[in-house]
């Protein structure tokens, strides 16, 4: 068995501004194994779609990567030069986002858009690319595959839109995919149907899905394991089973209290006080201290680091323990 | 029309509880096509039906939560109940008063019942003018109710402030200043200013995080509480309406196809399409239960189907649905339009 598909290390982006740099990613760092779907969860500002743009080299200027490393099967991606990068994109890691039409060129059909992409990447010749692009889309779920490659984007409803995109990104083989709130923009009955689709799809293919959402649902129906975001940082990473009902961190614990479900007791909801720190005034220490019931003096002072709480790693000195009062 | 003129609100409602009522509201758009095309057609004008014969009643105090995927005329409706859009039939009632026919009516009239009945809108950042102070955007219904004088807006403001969990500073800032759940606070805080008796809200916790999200649900039910506040509340999640809602209506391509007590709607969902969208919200809390895989996506509503516009995506549409569009019935005290629920099919 060799090492982990993605090793992210210590990830750090800075946005240089008029009153110095603020930090966006400060230390970021994670595993994907191979054929494994592991889920980035966290409010808006967290930095989980950056922690996606880096790795796959698209960072909005003038955001920059300023530290760490992010290595591919082994190998550095963060620092190879731009046309190397465009070729690991599509090649080795598929992107999905949460418009499908950032994907997709209006002005093209979508089977020229799947041809071109197969013949960048793979060796066919234009009769077997457009077979393979009628396979993807009947994969991804396309009635009549044939007939729709001759029809531009514009002609599909959103949920039609993503399976085209999903194809897109599955075109090429590639060992990663990276799907930043694929369901997002879909009403509720289409991003079952996406999720359902993105879960088997991947497994076919043997892909490996980063997969980035605000959708703790979404998360609990997808993912093995999952990341919680909070102001740049991890505070907890482990299996999705116990980061739900067993979460360690109390960022993670007020998260799922205050998740509105369709079972489970209809008292009032859990609610977390205050809001996300704006990046500019991140406060010190743990920066969830000043909305956490559990905070201390050390908490504003000195900041934790990921260490194993039972079976999640959970970066806070307080953690909760089961069995233990809390 | 004589109802539409009674200049005291509050008469009408001691008829009976119902504040705030639907009777058949419909509203369609006319369609423009190029020339050439309509030439050539020769089918005169089209239109597309956004909402088409929605009844129902909220009686005060309570709230009715509208869910529908985009496209079915949740938020169409809800603009009608307030009077923000023109029915192109039926009536929009609030406090026995026809809405169009009062705002369209003497000022007096109109601007009274202006006071009460406002709404909450999604998007925060839209809703409030970045150019206006804190104080001046919630100070501004009363001032041009002529509720107060301007001397006592700031008392005013600052209760108001203090009722939606805002500080009595933050008169003097500007909305660029707040968060996005701090932003909602001050848009209900707003709509509460003049004491209405009801309150339109479209999808207010939509573009929240989730742990804002809960500040404001609980917010609304603290008011509503304590200020007998009659709801209507727009939105696409479920889980969220599960909270917040007493009754809850169903939309499917511009009509009402369920309408039933929450307890009803979430235990035992009667229309498929209504167990089609409960069997789609992901589960948060990782019970991995086994549901029913969704179909299909919402049909064109410029080309809707025959018969049950439900009917090319449910498991149990026969002949029947396909021809014939089912009526919204009684069925132990929930209103249902199926054909299957209604001939026991289901």
């Amino acid at each position: 068995m060799t090492g982990p598909l993605l090793e992210v290390r210590e990830l750090r982006v800075d946005f240089p501004t008029r009153h110095g740099a603020l930090r966006a990613l400060d230390g970021v760092s994670f595993d994907i194994a191979a054929g494994e779907i592991l889920g980035i969860v966290g409010e808006s500002g967290a930095g989980k779609s950056l922690t996606g743009a880096a790795i796959i080299g698209l960072l909005e200027p003038p955001g920059r990567v300023s530290g760490g490393q992010v290595l591919l099967e082994g190998q550095r991606i963060d620092d190879l030069p731009r046309e190397a990068m465009r070729l690991v994109r599509g090649r080795r890691i598929g992107a999905i986002f949460q418009d499908p039409l950032t994907s997709l060129n209006p002005l093209h059909t979508i089977g020229h858009q799947l041809v071109e992409t197969l013949r960048t990447h793979l060796p066919l010749d234009a009769a077997r690319a457009r077979e393979r692009a009628v396979e993807l889309l009947r994969q991804a779920g396309l009635p009549a595959p044939e007939a729709r490659l001759a029809q531009y984007p514009h002609e599909f409803s959103g949920g039609m839109r993503q399976r085209v995109v999903i194809a897109l990104a599955l075109a090429a083989e590639p060992r990663l995919i990276i799907a930043d709130e694929p369901t997002t923009a879909l009403d509720v009955a289409v991003q079952a149907q996406i999720i359902r689709l993105l879960r088997g799809v991947t497994q076919a293919h043997g892909a490996s899905v980063m997969l980035i959402t605000h959708d703790m649902g979404v998360i609990a129906e997808t993912c093995d394991r999952v990341a919680v975001m909070y102001a740049g940082r991890i505070v907890e990473i482990g299996p999705v089973d116990e980061v739900i009902h067993r979460p360690a961190h109390p960022y993670t614990a007020g998260l799922m209290a205050a998740v509105p479900t369709l079972d489970g007791e209809l008292a009032r909801l859990a609610q977390i006080a205050g809001a996300l720190p704006d990046l500019d005034a991140i406060p010190p220490g743990c920066a969830f201290h000043p909305r956490c019931p559990k905070a201390s003096p050390r908490c504003t002072e000195e900041r934790p680091e990921l260490a194993l709480v039972q079976r999640t790693r959970a970066a806070c000195w307080w953690p909760i323990v089961e069995g233990m009062p809390g | 029309m004589s109802e539409s003129r009674a200049p005291a609100p509050e008469r009408a409602v001691t008829a009976g509880t119902v504040v705030v009522e639907a009777r058949g509201l419909t509203k369609s758009y006319a369609l423009r096509r190029p020339l050439a095309e309509r030439l050539l057609r020769r089918d005169g004008p089209r239109a597309i039906a956004a909402v088409q014969d929605v009844s129902f009643a909220i009686a005060r105090g309570r709230t009715l939560a509208l869910v529908g995927e985009s496209g079915c005329g949740k938020t169409t409706l809800a603009r009608m109940m307030v009077g923000l859009e023109t029915p192109t039939g039926g009536r929009a009632c609030v406090e026995g008063l026809d809405v169009h026919a009062t705002l369209a009516g003497p000022a007096d009239a109109a601007r009274a019942l202006r006071r009460r009945m406002q709404m909450v809108f999604q998007d925060p950042f839209a809703s409030l003018d970045p150019r206006w102070r804190i104080g001046d955007i919630v100070a501004e219904p009363l001032l041009e109710q002529g509720l107060i004088l301007p001397a006592q807006a700031g008392e005013r403001v600052a209760a108001l402030l203090a009722s939606v969990g805002l500080a009595g500073a933050d008169v003097h800032r500007f909305p660029h200043q707040f968060s996005g759940g701090q932003r909602q606070r001050i848009s209900i805080a707003r709509a509460i200013a003049t004491g209405p008796a009801f309150l339109v809200c479209d999808e207010p916790t939509s573009s929240l995080d989730v742990s804002v999200q809960a500040q404001v649900l609980n917010l609304l039910a603290d008011l509503q509480r304590e200020r007998a506040l009659t709801m209507l509340f727009i939105s696409h999640n479920l889980a969220v309406v599960r909270y917040v809602a007493d009754d809850v209506g169903v939309m499917y391509l511009g009509r009402l196809v369920e309408l039933a007590p929450r307890g009803e709607l979430f235990g035992a969902p009667r229309h498929p399409y209504t167990r089609m969208l409960l069997a789609a919200v992901p589960d948060a809390r990782g019970t991995r239960r086994e549901r029913a895989p969704v179909q299909g996506e919402v049909s064109d509503p410029l080309a809707p189907p025959p018969g049950c516009a439900f009917h090319p995506r449910c498991p149990h549409a026969n002949e029947r649905c396909r021809v014939e569009r089912p009526e919204l019935r009684d069925s132990g005290g929930v209103r249902v339009a199926c054909h299957a629920v209604e001939e026991g099919r289901l």
